[in-house]
């Protein structure tokens, strides 16, 4: 069952508050996960399996350093339900 | 800073969080009060796994209550007990302005990071290997101590950890002497901690019938000295220090607890667990201890011994004390403080160390509990029923530490 694009931004929010305490507000679709919020590999890791398991999909280990930005996070996911 | 191989070290910062309390002072008041920390483990391991010892002495301030989230969820609970003394006994040493290169830190533990190991293996197993927590080696490690204390205080002149079981807080201590009078540092943050309240080192220590099986009565089980001892209570935590040369303190004009004086180290070379039952390794720690200090028996006024509660260890450590003073072993005021902290295993040293460090600031040795029939095997001058006030003047303290794999440590301390 496919989430909108807003379901899976708020539950990737949630995620990474989780993970590394960024308010949830901080999470938005434009900002890169290394530059903009400061999240490491070893976070990035945590929060893709995380993912996996909140959002029912497979994300590959080569796909992940195609996550550049949020929205990469966001479209990735969204299409992995369809 | 120069430094030379004779500087003296003084302490100007304390922290700790422990069974009796979130602070040094909460500690302190509730160890003065005579309130024990042992109490009955409510988990839901305790029952499930029938284990035959269900109580502890585990932190009066949860660190769940204390630090960030992301904190609890990144640091093994034997770091984030680190982090919460370290940060409180900065802060205490007045938040030092510091070059980072002069400052080190050495934290010691005795377990290191248990929970983190087996809940990876816990994941591992129920759920596969994606599921292993990618920051597990790290956070497992007995060094993430030190590791996430330097972080925290930007400390880059070396971070230490010494291991020694139950002497690893007060080795830590002991190195921070060297690595001060080497002239590495100008500051060092020492100490030890503890998270090992965990029903595996709990089954393990109880088959080894190390600990007290006294179930129904928590408050009474750690009895140091008593004929009705029988086994040590586990306890969790950590205590740290704040360790600098005179010169140093003084030209930042620090408040000075009390002198480092000296720091005696020996190993019984004789059993994995067992003290050697004379305390020959045990006296030898405590006279080295005189000896690099300098210090005359007649002016030590005060022990905190390491006396856990086990039939047979209290009975070493006291042969031991005997050997180091000989006649002079009446004059000394013995507290066996862990019948009221329960054994915080690595951090214990490291929090006898301040409890030697407070009786010597406040002129006051700790009472013991639970002393109700002395073992007539034991004879010293032991502080129990009320406090004692200690002498004006020139005084000298000393604290035992000792641990599985044969280690003796004795930390000397001296008024200012």
């Amino acid at each position: 069952m496919a989430q909108s694009q807003e379901e899976i931004l708020a539950g990737l929010a949630d995620i990474i508050n989780e993970e590394t305490g960024l308010e949830q507000e901080a999470v938005q679709l434009d900002k890169t996960f290394t530059e903009d919020l400061d999240i490491d590999s070893l976070s990035m890791m945590t929060i893709v399996v995380n993912a996996e398991e909140k959002f029912g999909v497979r994300i590959p280990d080569e796909q992940v350093k195609n996550l550049q930005t949020v929205r990469d996070a966001v479209d990735f996911i969204h299409g992995a339900q369809d | 800073m120069s430094t030379t191989s004779d500087a003296r070290i003084v302490v100007t910062g304390l922290g700790a969080t422990t069974p009796l309390g979130g602070t040094v002072e909460s500690t302190w008041d509730a160890l003065l009060r005579g309130t024990p920390g042992a109490k009955t483990l409510t988990q839901e391991w305790v029952g499930q796994y029938e284990l035959p010892v269900r109580f502890a002495a585990s932190l009066a301030t949860p660190a769940s209550e204390v630090l960030k989230k992301v904190e609890l969820r990144r640091q093994d609970p034997c770091a984030q007990y680190a982090l919460i003394a370290s940060r409180e006994a900065w802060a205490d040493a007045g938040t030092p302005e510091i070059e980072p290169d002069r400052l080190a830190v050495a934290v010691g533990s005795g377990i290191g990071g248990v929970t983190t190991l087996i809940q990876a293996w816990d994941d591992l197993r129920e759920k596969g290997p994606r599921r292993v927590f990618p920051l597990t080696v790290p956070m497992l490690l007995a060094n993430s101590p030190t590791g996430a204390v330097a972080i925290e205080l930007g400390a880059r002149a070396g971070g230490h950890t010494p291991v020694s079981a139950c002497a690893s807080g007060a080795e830590a201590i002991a190195s921070a002497i060297t690595t001060l009078r080497s002239g590495r540092a100008d500051m060092v943050v020492a100490g030890g901690t503890e998270a090992a309240i965990h029903p595996v080192c709990i089954g393990g220590f109880a088959a080894m019938q190390a600990l007290s099986t006294r179930n129904d009565d928590p408050a009474t089980a750690s009895r140091p000295y008593d004929v009705g001892r029988d086994g040590f209570v586990m306890g969790e935590g950590a205590a740290i220090v704040v360790l600098e040369t005179y010169e140093h303190a003084v030209a930042r004009g620090a408040k000075i607890y009390a002198e480092l004086r000296s720091a005696g180290l020996s190993n019984d070379a004789y059993h994995a667990a067992a003290p050697e039952p004379e305390g020959i390794g045990a006296s030898a720690a405590i006279r080295e201890a005189l000896q690099r200090g300098d210090i005359d028996v007649s002016d030590v006024v005060h022990l905190n011994a390491h006396a856990t509660s086990t039939p047979v260890g209290d009975i070493a450590e006291c042969k031991a004390i005997h050997a180091a003073f000989g006649d002079r072993v009446d004059g000394i005021a013995v507290s066996a403080t862990k019948s009221l902290t329960g054994h915080l295993l690595g951090a214990a040293g490291a929090l006898e160390a301040i409890f030697t460090i407070k009786a010597i600031e406040t002129r006051t040795a700790p009472a013991q509990i639970n002393l109700e029939e002395k073992d007539p095997a034991i004879d010293l001058d032991i502080v129990h029923g009320q406090p004692r006030t200690l002498p004006d003047g020139d005084i000298v303290a000393l604290d035992n530490s000792f641990g599985f794999g044969g280690c003796n440590v004795a930390l000397a301390f001296a008024s200012v």
